[in-house]
């Protein structure tokens, strides 16, 4: 068997790792020239929170992304363990508490013990609550590292090629384009988000922190070099040609108010993208007789990418039906 | 109950912004019961190209769309807005939001009154959102609207009913004209609460999309405004100051 892989996007290149560690002869085509802002993978967080992330499907979300950040933690030698912190403005404590209640493996924390973990938000909050297994990585980082990785195990990537092929006998198709293969997959919908990357010399955080609040919820991610990501918003919309005034007020007032030195930060970047989703908000495996998708990450593209690789290259290698939760039809 | 010549069986209007996934706003509806639901256009759609995956998850829903203008802080914004809800919908119904405060989101009663004219005036069945304020009210009637949507608390709070005896005097004044409660709902108590004080209807949205199990809540409200309903139709006792028996006290023995 062979296998092709279209999508050179963290859906794509775990799975093409996957196969690749597993022996199986793996390329991939990304029709972008490099990796770059033709993808979501490129704007993402990079945060790997299976328990900050409860809105939906907590549970499901819960066990793949610690299957996914298990799986990180043994390919990314640059991924980051130390944790995620919830914070919230005094108003908005109930919002820390609901979100208390869908999940675990957290800890209280008071204004001392935010203040020990993360120094410029002493006291800046009474309460927080704080994930010690979560972690981060840098996405754009992260997508070199897989695609070294495949190299190394014998695979290729080619770029600036749209490939058109289909399964055919030993050789298999797996499409992992993304709102791309709409047609193939109507079900799929567009939810747009939006990001900024950020820099200030005046500011260090060692780990995301979210800033729950009902109207702007958003997260900031530290990189290297005194930069940060803030994100993301999420519009239901297919439109990915520009960040909106309001958006950027939005993700600008929510930095601010975590600490207010991020006013002087200067604006290094503004992303756009559109990330596909099926109707329950959760990815898919999809078999149809020309190739294979897995698709529908939502905001969870790093977080479960690894996961849903492992559970296709298991169902590819052996021929098995993919477990129940990724099936075309579980909703 | 019946609004601008359409009967509605339901009295329970459902939002849809916020819940976990479509999939759960779908299941949430039917578990609602509801004939109406509510679609905000100022923030999904920044264009006309955009939103259409929403949007046709919306109307597979097999319920009508009471478009709003949530969001919209200007009379211009508002009447803008609707104008693309009725081209998006195809329905001539809007909630009309026109947003005074951005900490409360309290309505602007003025920007209110105007937007509702022109819009009334164009041909618009509108659905004000404002407060108990009766001068409002008789305002907004004078304009041409035939439904009114005053507050129980402000958006999404989930205090419940901050105004009982206001609502109570919106309901003697305005015998016939259909009061549905929106916004500041908690739990169901509330919305059944709501019913029993003769208000038509209940507009929820955070309560049920915010909830531990969103269906489970939409299913709960209904509930509610069922039995809330009922109640009122079937003339709740007035309270006493003073305990009343429920047995008869005579012939019962003295013992002395």
């Amino acid at each position: 068997m062979r296998v092709s892989i279209l999508g050179a996007g963290v859906a794509g290149l775990t799975c093409a790792v996957e196969l690749a560690e597993r022996g199986v002869p793996t390329e991939v085509f990304e029709q972008g020239d490099s990796f770059g802002p033709q993808s979501c993978s490129w704007f993402a967080g990079g945060m790997l929170a299976p328990w900050c992330e409860c809105d939906h499907s907590a549970d499901l979300v819960a066990t793949f992304g610690e299957q996914s950040l298990a799986w990180w933690t043994k390919r990314m030698p640059t991924l980051v363990q130390r944790g995620s912190l919830l914070v919230a403005h005094g108003r908005h404590a109930s919002e820390l508490v609901a979100l208390s209640r869908r999940t675990s493996r957290y800890e209280w924390l008071d204004a001392d013990g935010i203040a020990q973990l993360e120094p410029a938000l002493a006291h800046r909050f009474p309460k927080a609550l704080f994930f010690k297994d979560e972690a981060h990585i840098d996405p754009r980082e992260a997508l070199r590292c897989l695609a070294d990785r495949l190299i190394s195990l014998g695979g290729r990537i080619h770029f600036g090629v749209a490939s058109t092929a289909r399964s055919e006998g030993e050789h298999l198709v797996v499409d992992c384009t993304g709102l791309a293969a709409r047609e193939a997959l109507p079900e799929l919908r567009g939810v747009k988000g939006e990001m900024l990357v950020l820099r200030s010399s005046e500011i260090a955080l060692r780990r995301p922190v979210r800033l729950l609040d009902p109207r702007t919820p958003a997260y900031i991610v530290p990189r290297q070099n005194g930069v940060f990501m803030v994100g993301a918003t999420m519009i239901e919309s297919d439109d990915a040609t520009r960040i909106t005034a309001r958006s950027m007020l939005e993700l600008l007032s929510a930095a601010c108010s975590l600490h207010p030195a991020f006013a002087e930060a200067e604006v290094l970047e503004m992303g756009t993208q559109v990330r596909p989703a099926f109707p329950d908000n959760m990815p898919r495996i999809v078999r149809r007789p020309d190739r294979v998708h897995i698709n529908g990450f939502f905001r969870h593209g790093f977080l479960l990418a690894p996961a849903f690789a492992q559970m296709a290259a298991d169902a590819l290698l052996t021929g098995e039906p993919c477990p129940q939760v990724a099936h075309e039809n579980h909703a | 109950m019946l609004v601008y010549d359409t009967q509605l069986q339901s009295r329970l209007l459902l939002g849809t912004s916020r819940y976990p996934s479509p999939a759960v706003l779908t299941e949430a509806v039917k578990a609602s019961g509801t004939e109406v639901v509510t679609v905000s256009l100022r923030r999904e759609s920044s264009s006309e190209r955009s939103g259409q995956g929403f949007f046709s998850i919306i109307r597979s829903l097999g319920v009508r769309v009471l478009p709003n203008t949530a969001g919209c802080h200007s009379v211009k914004e508002a009447v803008t807005t609707a104008h693309m809800a009725r081209e998006m919908f195809a329905t001539p119904w809007i909630k009309l939001e026109v947003i005074g405060d951005r900490t409360t989101l309290q309505p602007d009663v003025f920007g209110l009154v105007e937007a509702a004219k022109i819009l009334c005036d164009d041909g618009f069945q509108v659905f004000p959102y404002t407060t108990e304020d009766l001068v409002v009210a008789d305002k907004l009637l004078d304009a041409g609207c035939r439904v009114l949507m005053p507050w129980g608390a402000p958006i999404g709070s989930g205090q419940g009913l901050n105004n009982v005896p206001g609502l109570r005097a919106m309901r003697a004044r305005f015998g016939d004209v259909p009061l549905i409660v929106d916004a500041g709902l908690g739990v169901p108590s509330h919305a059944a609460r709501a019913l029993e004080l003769g208000m038509d209807g209940v507009l929820i949205n955070t309560a049920v999309a915010r909830a531990g199990d969103p269906v489970g809540m939409a299913r709960a409200f209904a509930d509610a405004v069922k039995a809330g309903h009922a109640a009122f139709v079937a003339q709740p006792m007035l309270p006493s100051d003073v305990a009343v028996p429920s047995t008869p006290e005579i012939g019962l023995a003295h013992l002395i």
